[in-house]
């Protein structure tokens, strides 16, 4: 198996960092000129890797945050190509690698094929989609192999070492692993347990792996620090900019790290 | 009846029909499992449990039995003499679903759920309701079984059924106002399937239909197939042939999947009724596979027609009974579709409420506005058909919950000033 940009380019950065992170926009929410404003902030403050989501009537995966920031961006009439350009935009304009995230009927309705072409013509280098299992994405799979892209698959604590094999084998950029049961935003422990998992994925994948759900505060990234490759921020970031505006939003990424 | 031999002799020694024709994850190319990888194991386990029981005869005689002595069946089938003089062609006959414990087929399925909860030894049990009537008979379950419930349901739906939400509260049920997206059933599924994820270890969901990702669409279809596996017997028994055609409405499409699943091997024409809103041309409706207005999707874990946009965005959809307000549909049904086993028939919300008062002063029967779409279809063929002719209409429910719905539409002026007048009084 080759390794794709996004696996080297995680290869990179840790050796200049201790542990990467991810973070999470909803795609033209509350508009497309403030993502772009929360890209470049985020950027500035040192995210080495983002997530695009491009919003979707029926996010089953997502907690009460996330799934209002999807619903209230189909209100002010986001379209999936609004969200293609607004992705053509911020990969020219930033060096990070950005990844899609969305539901499987947005792929679906354009065909799976349309679609990952037009991620690769826009510079997106993976795409994470939480409602496709393995099992139902031959197709995109090939698609994106062929385009050199990472589909990034999901482990979870409910997952069998089995099956986490099974799942390392189709995986490529990084294994997302979620810390918990449950949806998006809600609080994770970070205990022993949490660490013990970690060594499981660790051992079943030899791809960088990355740990979400729930991940807040500085504490919760030195925590994964020498148990994860990178830590996904998702829900958090978007609380601080509801809360307390854009300007919070820099010196908060930037605190979450040494 | 060329297969009628071998109905005969199946594992459940009963003429059912449907077994090989139901069998997931895939119906032709609808059907499938799209769920988040933390459902995998809880999946895997559902689809076990529900296997060995499926392949267990002592369970289907348990679930019999269990159906029986709590819930009235074998229900009825009706002969309706009057409507039948009214409309001068076949004989009607109606499978009265609606003398189910609850008042609707969804008991069927939800106390079959119930004795796998209790195999799987799971203590709680959620699910999604639209018109109610689901709600109720899984709140009802959980008190029979004694299991912990929680009942979602849109925040639109909650204010058209309040009288259902109330008997779930009674019935030790927590019900929760969906306040996302679109406020219906869809949501209601969204929300249960956000509980689910969070709490499979102690919980299962009694998913209402026959939709949502593989083996609920086997699973729900497989107990609903009690309504068709009685109807046969029952016209045979009445009229000493089959019928010619069998109508059901479908909103999800659990009791049609039900009642046709007696008949997939005979000669019978099976006709689907879908919510028809204030009409198929205004776009303000929720029908899936009579329009063409929907488009293949996937979502809520299943591969379907979906009413959506051009890039799968959900449509708003309208009907006048919440049961039938739904965006997709079974996939076996789709794959009916495709095949053409199936017909499907749109009944705008004006027919319904016509037919629904011809059914009440001609028979005194009440169906659910739900149900009342079959009846639409049933009435405007009828006459078509000689009178030596049968037609089976699936009564799925009865239509008393539905009083306040029906008292506005019919105008009544002593109902607004017994509701005012009611108001008045808490106000008081």
């Amino acid at each position: 198996m080759n390794k794709t940009k996004v696996t080297e380019y995680i290869e990179n950065q840790l050796k200049k960092k201790k542990i990467l992170l991810m973070t999470h926009i909803v795609c033209g929410y509350p508009d497309f000129e403030t993502s772009y404003r929360i890209v470049e902030e985020m950027v500035k403050a040192g995210v080495d890797m983002m997530e695009l989501q491009i919003p979707f009537s029926e996010p089953i995966a997502d907690g009460p945050v996330i799934l209002h920031a999807n619903q209230k961006s189909l209100e002010s009439g986001t379209t999936v190509k609004d969200c293609l350009d607004f992705a053509r935009k911020v990969t020219s304009d930033f060096e990070i690698p950005f990844l899609f995230m969305s539901y499987y009927n947005i792929l679906f309705k354009a065909g799976v094929d349309t679609f990952v072409k037009e991620m690769a013509s826009r510079g997106l280098q993976g795409a994470i989609v939480p409602d496709l299992p393995p099992e139902e994405g031959s197709k995109y799979l090939s698609c994106m192999d062929e385009k050199g892209l990472s589909p990034v698959f999901i482990f979870t604590p409910n997952t069998s070492f089995e099956r986490m094999k099974y799942i390392a084998n189709l995986a490529r950029g990084f294994v997302y692993c979620v810390a918990r049961k449950g949806v998006t935003g809600l609080d994770t422990s970070f205990s022993d347990k949490l660490e013990t998992y970690l060594q499981q994925c660790r051992e079943a994948v030899q791809l960088p792996i990355a740990l979400g759900f729930g991940v807040k505060d500085k504490s919760d990234v030195n925590f994964l620090i020498g148990k994860a490759d990178i830590a996904i921020v998702g829900t958090q970031s978007i609380r601080v900019v509801e809360q307390q505006g854009l300007k919070a939003l820099g010196p908060f990424i930037a605190g979450l790290r040494d | 009846m060329k297969n009628n031999e071998n109905n005969e002799n199946n594992q459940w020694g009963e003429p059912i029909s449907s077994g090989t024709q139901v069998v997931g994850p895939y119906f032709g190319a609808y059907g499938g499992a799209f769920i988040p990888e933390i459902l995998y194991s809880t999946i895997e386990e559902l689809k076990e449990e529900f296997h060995k029981a499926k392949n267990d005869p002592a369970f289907w005689e348990e679930y019999k039995a269990l159906m029986s002595n709590y819930s009235c069946r074998p229900t009825p089938l009706t002969y309706a003499e009057r409507l039948t003089e009214h409309f001068k062609g076949a004989k009607i006959f109606i499978k009265r679903e609606d003398l189910n414990h609850t008042g609707a087929h969804k008991a069927n399925n939800v106390m079959g759920q119930g004795l796998l909860v209790k195999r799987m030894g799971k203590t709680r049990v959620i699910a999604e309701t639209g018109a109610g009537q689901h709600g109720v008979a899984t709140a009802t379950m959980a008190a029979r079984f004694g299991f912990d419930c929680t009942i979602y349901m849109g925040e639109v739906d909650v204010k058209r059924q309040r009288p259902n939400v109330f008997w779930m509260e009674r019935l030790g049920a927590t019900v929760v106002a969906v306040k996302e997206g679109t406020r219906i059933l869809k949501d209601a599924i969204n929300e249960a399937m956000r509980d689910w994820v969070s709490n499979m270890d102690s919980t299962h969901y009694v998913l209402g239909t026959a939709c949502g990702p593989h083996p609920f669409p086997e699973m729900v279809s497989y107990f609903q197939s009690i309504i068709g596996i009685e109807a046969r017997k029952q016209i045979l028994q009445q009229h000493g042939a089959l019928p010619a055609r069998v109508y059901a409405c479908v909103g999800g499409g659990s009791n049609a999947m039900g009642i046709f699943s007696g008949f997939f091997d005979d000669p019978v024409e099976l006709v689907g009724v879908e919510a028809g809103g204030y009409g198929l041309s205004t776009g303000q409706h929720a029908s899936r596979l009579s329009s063409n207005d929907s488009s293949i999707g996937v979502a809520q874990g299943y591969k379907t027609y979906f009413l959506q946009n051009h890039e799968g965005q959900m449509k708003e959809t309208h009907s006048v009974s919440a049961g039938l307000d739904y965006v997709g549909v079974s996939p076996i049904l789709a794959n009916f579709k495709e095949t053409g086993r199936v017909r499907f028939e749109a009944a705008t919300d004006k027919e319904v409420i016509e037919a629904l008062t011809l059914s009440i002063k001609k028979e005194g029967l009440i169906p659910a506005l739900e149900s009342a779409h079959a009846f639409v279809q049933a009435f405007k063929e009828a006459p078509e058909l000689s009178a030596d002719k049968a037609i089976i209409i699936n009564q799925s429910g009865r239509g008393d919950k539905d009083i306040f719905t029906v008292a506005d539409a019919y105008a009544d002026p002593a109902w607004r000033e017994f509701i005012i007048a009611k108001a008045e009084e808490y106000h008081e």
